[in-house]
């Protein structure tokens, strides 16, 4: 399938839009828990899922609101649900963690790596039941240490499933930084298993589009997985509150809680030898100046990115962005006034 | 408690800290391992350094089951999954390995293992995230499971857990543990509110620490008419609806199991054959656990009593209003006990 530029901006600007207000209705109270956003992984998303048939299926995280946007789900209902209104998606059963299309074949799960075996499984049913249609799991760059995710990457291609791994690499699992605790490069580990993979720029949807097609050619053809690793970024951390980010946005108010105790630790007689000591307090100011800087678009923001190709159409983009600004204000009114 | 020692206050989440940092000030063996330990302790980082607060990847069921390994090669591993619900990733390594070691070996092999992790709900995170799960985990021989509803428990039982021969789950709610509720809830909002039980989240605490023995339930409040027992925060609901009873003219005994397994059998005879009713106030699930179990021990020591239990009775909905009914409450709680107590 060829990429539309348009369409696939039309979507990630809806995406966007729609997060944004879901942000502000979290801030406001009405939206309990936590909220992990979508945000930053448009173009990993358009890239892939607008290429989906009737039959696809998909394994989502828990970041699974753009890829429910774009497989066609109402926003009313995702925004419902995510206020846990009995008539949101999922009745206010689920929340965001845990989203679930049946029409569309779409099922999440807050649990990090599940989405590995879940795919393999709507691969096994769709090959049996729905011949030519594939699976997508969604995973990021944490999940890739879980076992489960790994044991399914096998079993995909021992038994040439259907399956299209993406995994979408933000450099941070939860508020740990990935490269710390994960041995090797994520490639090299599904070409080591025997399906080919691909490393792009996860901000380019033209790029994701482009591998995401041959990866979806293949599955369809019966040639069995192969794995997609797209960079991206989280420009509000693993989750909205992100304890991190809050620290570096607001340093005086938030690092007075931290400090205080921080330091009375780290100067209590007993304990580790100094150097010790101040080797790790290091790691934790580090990682929150790293957070700062690793979480934030500068200049790779999938959506600006794709919005510098299309401003050459004189007036069309402001007209577009006009219309869906509008158009995703009318659903958030519309959620926020029903009762 | 003895009546030598003074006390001071502190919360839930800092005695738990305190008391493991007063074991791994005198023990070089206890080491902490867990996903983003380097944030979530990192209090006991920045005193004890990287060698024993080992940040994890998202791997549970490779570092429990090495927990469970280092624990037999002679570490006291603290091993963390977060939410109690991620330990069904690394259930193996619990269900067959550390529960097993010590029947396997004789009795010649310990595993002095202890498992934290937070549990419960209350804060609209949804059936992945909210479960209790202590009674699924007391069900498997071999494991020791604890749940403290208040600070002076939660670092008392941590003590005992560190030094306990074989694994511990140690469950701290997440109602109790400020951190958790402002990591998972309000994410630094100020626009959302959660029915804490002050009691529980603040509280006196012996000053030095002393160990709360595992297995020994504690009476919150004496009564004659009804038992209700449970453990962490039922116990604070099961306490408010009791208040509520003695204004009605009933008087209710609430007992704190604070350990799960092993149960204190003679503490809940000894209770319910003096009242004659016991009711269950238990955030777990209904069906199979621990309320259940407590019928079982009562009839089994051939008492008569008339029963009743308040429960979670399927998986937790996410939405506030639905969740605030699933999870046993007080207006639960006051129902079930009224029809107990009717019946002569």
């Amino acid at each position: 399938m060829e990429i539309n530029h348009w369409h696939c901006y039309e979507n990630m600007f809806s995406s966007r839009q729609f997060e944004a207000s879901v942000t502000t209705v979290w801030r406001s109270g009405k939206i309990s828990g936590e909220m992990h956003l979508s945000t930053g992984e448009e173009a990993i998303t358009a890239g892939t899922v607008l290429q989906l048939q009737a039959g696809d299926a998909m394994a989502l995280d828990h970041r699974g609101t753009s890829a429910m946007l774009m497989r066609g789900v109402d926003p009313f209902r995702l925004l419902r649900e995510f206020m846990g209104k009995s008539d949101g998606l999922c009745h206010g059963q689920g929340g965001h963690m845990h989203l679930f299309s049946k029409r569309h074949l779409a099922a999440s799960s807050g649990i990090v790596g599940a989405t590995g075996p879940a795919a393999a499984g709507f691969a096994l049913a769709n090959r049996a039941l729905r011949p030519g249609s594939v699976a997508l799991a969604f995973f990021g760059d944490g999940a890739m240490n879980q076992g489960m995710l790994l044991e399914s990457m096998n079993l995909a291609v021992a038994w040439r499933l259907p399956v299209v791994f993406i995994c979408k690499d933000s450099k941070w699992a939860i508020t740990t930084l990935s490269a710390s605790v994960t041995g090797g490069k994520l490639v090299n580990r599904a070409i080591g298993m025997g399906m080919p993979a691909t490393s792009i720029d996860g901000t380019d949807v033209e790029a994701v589009w482009k591998t995401a097609s041959k990866s979806l050619i293949r599955a369809r053809k019966g040639k069995g997985p192969s794995f997609i690793h797209a960079t991206c970024t989280h420009p509000e951390g693993h989750f909205l509150g992100d304890p991190l980010l809050r620290i570096a946005r607001h340093p005086v108010k938030e690092m007075k809680k931290v400090a205080g105790p921080m330091i009375k630790s780290a100067i209590h007689l007993q304990g580790a030898s100094i150097l010790k000591r101040s080797g790790s307090l290091a790691t934790v100011t580090t990682l929150i100046g790293k957070t700062a800087r690793d979480q934030h678009f500068s200049g790779k923001d999938p959506l600006s990115r794709l919005r510098r190709q299309l401003k050459k159409e004189n007036g069309r983009l402001e007209k577009l962005e006009n219309e869906l600004i509008n158009k995703n204000q009318a659903v958030i009114n519309r959620a926020l006034a029903a009762r | 408690m003895k009546t030598n020692e003074t006390m001071k206050t502190m919360s839930f989440a800092d005695a738990i800290e305190d008391a493991l940092a007063t074991a791994m000030a005198t023990d070089e063996r206890i080491i902490i391992i867990g996903e983003d330990v380097h944030l979530l302790r990192v209090n006991l980082l920045s005193r004890f350094g990287r060698d024993r607060v080992l940040a994890a990847p998202i791997s549970e069921s490779a570092f429990v089951g090495a927990a469970v390994a280092a624990a037999m090669g002679g570490l006291r591993p603290v091993v963390e999954v977060m939410l109690v619900d991620f330990i069904g990733v690394a259930m193996d390594a619990l269900l067959n390995h550390a529960a097993k070691t010590f029947a396997f070996s004789g009795g010649n092999w310990h595993v002095p293992l202890v498992v934290r992790a937070a549990c419960g709900g209350g804060y609209g995170d949804g059936g992945q995230h909210e479960q209790s799960l202590w009674g699924w985990l007391a069900h498997i021989p071999g494991l020791t499971v604890v749940v403290p509803s208040t600070p002076a428990d939660a670092g008392g039982l941590m003590l005992s857990a560190l030094s306990h021969e074989e694994p511990v789950i140690f469950l701290e709610h997440k109602l109790l543990a400020d951190y958790w509720l402002d990591y998972l809830g309000a994410g630094g909002r100020d626009t959302v509110t959660y029915d804490i039980p002050m009691m529980g989240a603040t509280g006196p605490v012996p000053d030095p620490w002393q160990p709360v023995p595992i297995g020994k339930m504690a009476i919150r409040r004496n009564g004659s008419d009804i038992t209700v027992v449970g453990v962490g925060v039922g116990i604070h609901r099961a306490l408010e609806a009791a208040t509520i009873l003695a204004q009605n003219g009933y008087s209710a005994e609430v007992i704190d199991l604070r350990t799960v397994s092993p149960l204190d059998r003679e503490g809940l005879c000894a209770s319910v054959s003096k009242t004659g009713r016991m009711l269950v106030v238990d955030e777990d699930y209904q069906a199979f656990g621990l309320s259940g179990e407590l019928a079982a021990v009562v009839l089994e020591s051939g008492i008569q009593a008339k029963y009743g239990r308040v429960c979670v009775e399927s998986t937790i909905p996410y939405s506030p209003e639905m969740e605030k009914q699933a999870l046993p409450n007080t207006v639960r709680i006051l129902a079930a006990a009224n029809e107990l107590l009717l019946k002569r």
